[in-house]
């Protein structure tokens, strides 16, 4: 009995965590642009693929989270890495901290930064702010992915590489480096995702050639009633679940 | 690292000790002016609704929360598979989550449209921009964040403990609140500080559901940088919200339960 109440209470509480996306995905089929069901369509999906203004964003984006998503996959990688091997609980602590700072702290901070630098240089915001911002933010996750990977890491397969003749780049990168690719990979799928979908440090920090996907999508939820806005969040919701499926996997390996 | 998170900190530090340039940049003399300001009744009145937003939502969550976790963690073989459920609807985009909400709750949206439609209501409720629909929007957005410390506590709990419990002849609700409450205390408070810290210096979610109604400190200290152009307020703003954010996750960090459960 209480077992079984027990299951009802979590049957809601996992309903209430999926019903609004379920909502949200099955009226970007509806043929109406009204919230009533008038049959099944793909209409929205042709209008959000026309969009010239979603289509640039899509392509910023993408752009602006493969370049972010590689170089925060080294950095972080590093960052792990040195963590690591000399215990540095000042750089640890730093990357919890970046992780738990308000998103809205980081992006006037890193605007802040920028606009005090272009009083030497003659630059502006454009989309190079955008991936220096996303770099930034997304090295703590990439970190911790590869740091959770390195605490099951044998130190003395290093050593032992180190002993029959290894130098210690040759050590990590022929011995370490290959049993971290998986987490590596599976880091760098993270840090696009966070990469990609960031609307608050990015609309701080872009340029106003620079708009991205996330902030076209604002601006259309701001205005008002759009299925448009719900097909193409459908779409990123199935492409980033898949991501996201596969990098659990290689994590898992 | 140091170059990507403590530079632009350092300068919104100093920053937030000047004054305000007639463009919007900051000038000297250096001053403390903007951190007494944040003491105005206008500036109190956020600070106060962003810590009751943050705490009731923190609440929400841990009703929520805990008994999902309670059940994940005695689903037996389907436990991985309810914790994906748990988590797959937060690996989605921040964004979409926020404008489902969206969605369902504005005047032409699925809540008032049903109603509508079944004939409870003539006229649309107002379930926008208000502080439930923030509240609303932030249990939503961060409820797995209590689940997961939560469920981690209640995963250790050992199952004879609770059959002693019935053996000795412990009634359901005394062995909940005897024995595994007591024991789940550390997922309670490091749940509980994993969503306080987001709400509190949440932004997106006030911003979309709120409207301009239900302000908190994130969209604060985003109008002072943006359309109020005074920087050195926004950065002591900012800087206070940063200082709340790091003290808690430090005293989360060297109790004890961080050990417990990282």
């Amino acid at each position: 009995m209480r077992q079984k109440a027990l299951g009802i209470y979590a049957a809601f509480a996992l309903a209430f965590l999926h019903a609004p996306l379920l909502i949200l995905i099955l009226f970007s089929f509806n043929a109406s642009r009204f919230t009533v069901w008038e049959g099944f369509s793909l209409h929205w999906y042709r209008a959000a693929i026309d969009d010239p203004q979603l289509a640039e964003g899509l392509i910023n984006s993408v752009i602006i989270a493969v370049v972010a998503s590689l170089l925060s996959t080294v950095i972080g990688t590093m960052a792990a890495y040195g963590i690591w091997r000399r215990a540095a609980p000042v750089l640890s602590g730093t990357l919890y901290l970046s992780l738990v700072t308000p998103e809205i702290v980081t992006g006037v901070s890193l605007l802040a930064l920028f606009q005090s630098a272009f009083r030497f240089l003659r630059l502006q915001l454009g989309l190079y702010t955008v991936v220096i911002a996303h770099v930034a933010f997304s090295i703590a996750y990439v970190a911790i992915v590869i740091s959770a990977r390195l605490r099951n890491y044998d130190r003395s397969l290093e050593e032992a590489a180190m002993d029959l003749g290894a130098t210690e780049w040759h050590a990590f990168s022929r011995v370490t480096l290959p049993a971290l690719a998986p987490a590596i990979a599976a880091a760098g799928l993270l840090a696009l995702v966070v990469s990609f979908d960031d609307y608050v440090i990015t609309s701080l920090v872009a340029g106003v050639d620079s708009e991205t996907l996330p902030m076209v999508i604002y601006a259309m939820a701001r205005r008002g009633v759009s299925p448009v806005v719900n097909a193409v969040s459908a779409l990123i919701v199935v492409a980033f679940g898949a991501i996201i499926l596969i990098s659990q996997k290689l994590q898992s390996e | 690292m140091a170059l990507f998170f403590a530079v632009p900190l350092a300068i919104v530090c100093a920053y937030s000790f000047l004054t305000r340039g007639d463009y919007g940049g900051v000038e000297q003399p250096w001053t403390v002016e903007n951190f007494s300001r944040l003491a105005d009744p206008l500036y109190l009145a956020i600070l106060w609704r962003s810590l009751w937003i943050a705490a009731l939502s923190t609440a929400f969550c841990a009703l929520l929360g805990f008994p999902l976790a309670l059940f994940i963690s005695r689903a037996g073989r389907r436990k991985n598979l309810y914790l994906q459920l748990v988590l797959l609807p937060f690996w989605t985009s921040f964004l979409v989550r926020t404008y489902a909400w969206l969605f369902i709750l504005r005047d032409t949206g699925f809540v008032n449209t049903v109603l509508i439609r079944l004939h409870f209501i003539a006229a649309p409720l107002q379930l926008l921009y208000n502080d439930g629909a923030v509240l609303l929007g932030l249990v939503y957005n961060f409820l797995p964040f209590f689940v997961l410390p939560m469920y981690a506590t209640l995963e250790r709990l050992d199952p004879a403990l609770l059959e002693a419990a019935a053996d000795l002849g412990a009634r359901p609700f005394a062995i909940l609140r005897r024995v595994i409450l007591p024991v789940s205390a550390p997922g309670f408070v490091a749940g509980a500080v994993l969503v306080f810290i987001p709400c509190l210096g949440a932004y997106l979610t006030p911003d979309l559901l709120g409207g301009g109604k239900s302000v908190m400190l994130g969209n604060l200290v985003q109008n002072q940088f943006t359309t109020a152009r005074d920087w050195p307020f926004g950065s002591a703003a900012s800087l206070v919200l940063m200082l709340a954010s790091a003290l808690l996750l430090a005293a989360l960090m060297r109790s004890r339960i961080a050990r417990e459960l990282m």
